[in-house]
C-alpha cells in the first residue's frame, strides 16, 4: 500500500480578471483512485480539472505530483510554472476533452502518433505499432488511415483517448467526455472509459452522467461555487446526500437511474 | 463608330511589351519574395507577448494600410536618397516600396491565419506536452497555411497590379513599355487595350497556379 | 543623419496641398457614391439567370478587377476619348475610371452578401406572394446589408487611396500638388512625408472604424 498521493492539491485558487471561480480546493488522489466531479454550470469543475494539467495556471494553491511539489517560488512570493516544467507534467497527466481536439490535418493513427514521436522521441516504426495497439484498445483499428472529419463525434472521441493512452499518462483526466455527442454516440465512449477502469488507472472525470459516475468512481465530489460541498463514495454522494444543494442538485438530474 | 482599329503597329513592337512584361513578372517576384519575409518578422512581432515588440509592428502596419502606394514609390525613390545620402535606381526603389507596403499586408495575412486555429488545437498539443516551437510547427502551421492561401494569393494579386506604378519612376515594367511604344505607334487605343489583356492573362494564369496550390494544401477537409 | 529638415516652406505653401485635398475628396466621394449604384445593377445583373445578362457582368468585373487602376486611367484618359470622339478632361477621365472599378469590386460584395442569404429566405418570401424585386427589397437586403458594410467601407479605403493615381493624369489632387511642391523647392523628404501623413490622417479614421465594425459583427454571430 502506497501512502504518497498520485496527486495533490492544496489552497487551489483560479481566478479570471475579477471573476474567482476557484476558492481554495483541497485533494488528494491515490495510484488506482477514480474521482468523479460532478456540479453545475459554472461550478468551476472544468477549471479545476484544467489546472491539473495546466491548461490554466493558477492563481495561488500548492499541485504536488507524486509527492513532488510544482512549479518554483517566484520573487513576489507567488508560484511560476516554467514552461519546460509544464511541457513534463503534461506528458504525465493525460487529457480528453470535451470537442475532442484531434488534429485535422493528421489521420486518425497519425494522431496518436504525433506526439509520441515529437515529444517522447519514440521512433517511427514502435510508435506506430503502438498506436495500432491502441486504436485496436478503442475498437478503432480499421479506421486507422481515416481523417477526423470523416469519423463519427464519438469515434473521434475514442481516437482522443487512443492518443491520451499512447503516452502512458500517469494520470487521465477526462473533460466531459460525452457532452458534445449525440445521444446514441455517448454509450461506446462510456464504455471505452468503463474498460480503463478495470485495468486499475488514476482517473478524474468531469461530467454530467450522473448514472456513469456512479459506476465508474471510486470517489465523487460535489463542487459549489468554486469549493468542495460533499465529498464521498458513489453511494454516500449520490444516493444518500447529505447537502441541501448536493440533493437540490440531483433532484434536477432525476432522470438518472443506478 | 468610324474609328478603325490597327493592332498591326502594335504587334511590330510586341518585342518591347513582351521585355514589360518580363520586368513586371521580375518586380513582383522579388517583392513577393521580400515581401513575405518582412511579413514574417512583422506578423511574428505582432504575436509577441511583448509590447515593445507589438507597438512599432502594429504603427509600421497600419501606416502602410492606410497611405496610398504611390506615395512609397516616390518618397523611396525621391525622398529616401535624401535622408540616407544613397542613390536608388528606379528598379531598387520600386521593390522597397512594394515589398514594404506588401510586407504590412502579409503580415495580416499570417497572424490572421495563425489566430483563426481554434483554441482547442493549441491545447490539444499542449495537453501532450508539446513545446511552443511544436505545437507551432506541427500542429498550428500546417493547418494555418492552407487557410493562409487565399488572402496570400489576393495580396500577390494585388503587389502584381501595383508593379505598373513603377512605370511613374520611369522603370521599363509592362504599363511603361506601353506609353514607349504609344509614342512611337499613336495608337493609344489598341496599346493600352492589348496591355490591359495581358495584365488580365497573367492574373488568370496565376490564379488558376493558385487554387491548385490550395486544393493541395487543404486536401484533408 | 547629417540632414537639416526644413518644414518652412510648408508653412507658407500649406494652401497649395489644402487644394489638393479637395480635389482628392471631390473625386472620393462621387466616385464611392457612383461606384456603389453601379456596383448594385452590376451585382444583379452577375446573378441574373439569364447568361446574356450575366456573363458580360462577369467580363466587366474580371477586367476591371484583373487589371491594374492606373492603366484604366490612362486607358480613359488616352484610350477611350478614340472609341466615343469626344475628349476627357483629366479629372472626368480618373472619375470615370475610378468608378468603374469601385463599382466591379462593390458588384462582388454585392453579389457575396446576396448569395450568402439562404435560399429558403427568397422561396419564403415567394411564397407569400413577393414579386423577385420585393422579396430583395423587403427580405434579402436587410438582412445582408449591415454584414457587408465592412467590405463596403474597405472599399472606400482603398478608393481614397487609389485617387492618388490620378496625379500621374496631371489630376490637380493631392499627390499631385505634392509633386509640383517637391519638384519646385526640392525638398522632396519633407513633402513627401507631410504627404503620405494628410493621407493617413484621411484614411486612418474610416480604417479605424471599420475594423471595430468588424469585430463587432464578428462577436455578434
Amino acid at each position: 500500500m502506497t501512502t504518497t498521493p498520485l496527486l495533490e492539491v492544496e489552497g487551489l485558487h483560479k481566478a479570471f480578471g475579477p471573476h474567482e471561480v476557484l476558492r481554495g480546493i483541497d485533494l488528494a488522489v491515490m495510484p488506482g483512485e477514480r474521482v468523479a466531479i460532478i456540479g453545475g454550470s459554472g461550478s468551476g469543475k472544468s477549471t479545476l480539472l484544467r489546472c491539473l494539467n495546466f491548461m490554466e495556471v493558477p492563481t495561488a494553491g500548492r499541485i504536488a505530483l507524486d509527492g513532488r511539489t510544482l512549479g518554483r517560488r517566484g520573487r513576489d512570493g507567488g508560484t511560476v510554472y516554467p514552461e519546460s516544467e509544464l511541457c513534463g507534467v503534461r506528458r504525465r497527466v493525460g487529457m480528453v476533452f470535451q470537442q475532442f481536439n484531434l488534429f485535422p490535418h493528421r489521420t486518425a493513427i497519425e494522431n496518436v502518433m504525433e506526439a509520441l514521436v515529437t515529444v517522447k522521441g519514440t521512433p517511427r516504426a514502435e510508435a506506430r505499432a503502438r498506436a495500432e495497439a491502441e486504436l485496436g484498445k478503442v475498437g478503432l483499428s480499421e479506421k486507422r488511415d481515416a481523417y477526423p472529419s470523416r469519423l463519427s463525434g464519438g469515434q473521434q472521441q475514442r481516437v482522443a483517448i487512443a492518443r491520451a493512452l499512447a503516452m502512458d499518462p500517469e494520470i487521465l483526466l477526462f473533460d466531459e467526455p460525452t457532452s458534445s455527442l449525440d445521444p446514441e454516440l455517448v454509450g461506446e465512449v462510456l464504455r471505452v472509459i468503463r474498460g480503463l477502469a478495470g485495468e486499475g488507472r488514476t482517473m478524474l472525470l468531469v461530467t454530467h452522467e450522473l448514472g456513469f459516475a456512479y459506476h465508474f468512481a471510486t470517489k465523487v465530489v460535489f463542487l459549489a461555487d468554486g469549493r468542495f460541498y460533499e465529498v464521498g463514495t458513489p453511494d454516500e454522494v449520490l444516493k444518500h446526500p447529505r447537502g441541501e444543494r448536493t440533493r437540490s442538485f440531483l433532484a434536477r438530474h432525476s432522470e438518472f437511474a443506478f | 463608330m468610324t474609328y478603325a482599329w490597327d493592332f498591326m503597329p502594335v504587334l511590330r513592337h510586341l518585342d518591347m511589351l513582351a521585355l514589360g512584361l518580363v520586368n513586371t513578372v521580375k518586380i513582383a517576384a522579388a517583392s513577393i519574395v521580400l515581401g513575405v519575409a518582412i511579413g514574417l518578422v512583422l506578423a511574428l512581432m505582432r504575436l509577441s507577448p511583448s509590447r515593445l515588440a507589438r507597438a512599432p509592428a502594429t504603427a509600421f502596419i497600419e501606416f502602410y494600410r492606410n497611405t496610398p502606394p504611390i506615395v512609397h514609390f516616390f518618397w523611396f525613390f525621391y525622398a529616401l536618397p535624401v535622408l540616407a545620402d544613397i542613390s536608388l535606381d528606379p528598379l531598387a526603389a520600386a521593390i522597397l516600396a512594394l515589398s514594404t507596403q506588401s510586407g504590412a499586408f502579409y503580415a495580416e495575412v499570417f497572424r490572421g491565419g495563425i489566430v483563426s486555429i481554434e483554441k482547442g488545437q493549441w491545447e490539444g498539443a499542449r495537453a501532450l506536452g508539446m513545446s511552443r516551437a511544436q505545437l507551432m510547427r506541427r500542429v498550428v502551421l500546417p493547418q494555418a497555411i492552407g487557410r493562409m492561401v487565399p488572402p496570400f494569393v489576393e495580396r500577390s494579386f494585388e503587389l502584381t497590379k501595383t508593379t505598373a506604378l513603377a512605370s511613374t519612376l520611369a522603370y521599363g515594367e509592362l504599363l511603361y513599355q506601353a506609353m514607349q511604344v504609344n509614342s512611337q505607334t499613336f495608337r493609344p487605343l489598341e496599346v493600352y487595350t492589348v496591355v490591359a489583356l495581358l495584365y488580365l492573362v497573367l492574373l488568370i494564369t496565376a490564379s488558376a497556379l493558385a487554387r491548385l496550390a490550395e486544393q493541395r494544401l487543404t486536401a484533408y477537409r | 543623419m547629417t540632414y537639416d529638415w526644413d518644414f518652412s516652406l510648408l508653412a507658407q505653401n500649406w494652401p497649395v496641398l489644402l487644394r489638393g485635398l479637395l480635389v482628392t475628396v471631390e473625386l472620393w466621394i462621387p466616385a464611392m457614391a457612383a461606384g456603389l449604384a453601379l456596383g448594385f445593377a452590376l451585382g444583379l445583373a452577375r446573378l441574373s439567370r439569364s447568361g446574356w445578362v450575366a456573363k458580360p457582368a462577369l467580363g466587366a468585373i474580371e477586367v476591371f478587377r484583373g487589371t491594374p487602376v492606373l492603366i484604366q486611367l490612362i486607358w480613359f484618359f488616352y484610350a477611350f476619348p478614340i472609341v466615343i470622339g469626344v475628349q476627357l478632361s483629366p479629372f472626368v477621365a480618373a472619375l470615370l475610371g475610378l468608378t468603374l472599378n469601385t463599382a466591379a469590386y462593390c458588384a462582388e460584395i454585392f453579389r457575396g452578401g446576396i448569395q450568402s442569404v439562404p435560399k429558403g429566405q427568397f422561396e419564403g418570401a415567394r411564397a407569400l406572394g413577393m414579386t423577385r424585386a420585393q422579396a430583395m427589397r423587403r427580405v434579402i437586403l436587410p438582412q445582408v446589408l449591415r454584414r457587408m458594410l465592412p467590405a463596403f467601407t474597405n472599399r472606400a479605403i482603398e478608393l481614397a487611396k487609389v485617387t492618388s493615381l490620378a496625379s500621374v493624369l496631371s489630376v490637380h489632387e493631392l499627390m499631385y500638388q505634392g509633386r509640383l511642391l517637391s519638384a519646385t523647392y526640392y525638398r522632396p523628404l519633407e513633402i513627401l512625408t507631410t504627404v503620405a501623413i494628410v493621407y493617413f490622417v484621411l484614411i486612418y479614421p474610416g480604417s479605424f472604424l471599420s475594423a471595430r465594425l468588424e469585430r463587432r459583427l464578428a462577436a455578434r454571430s
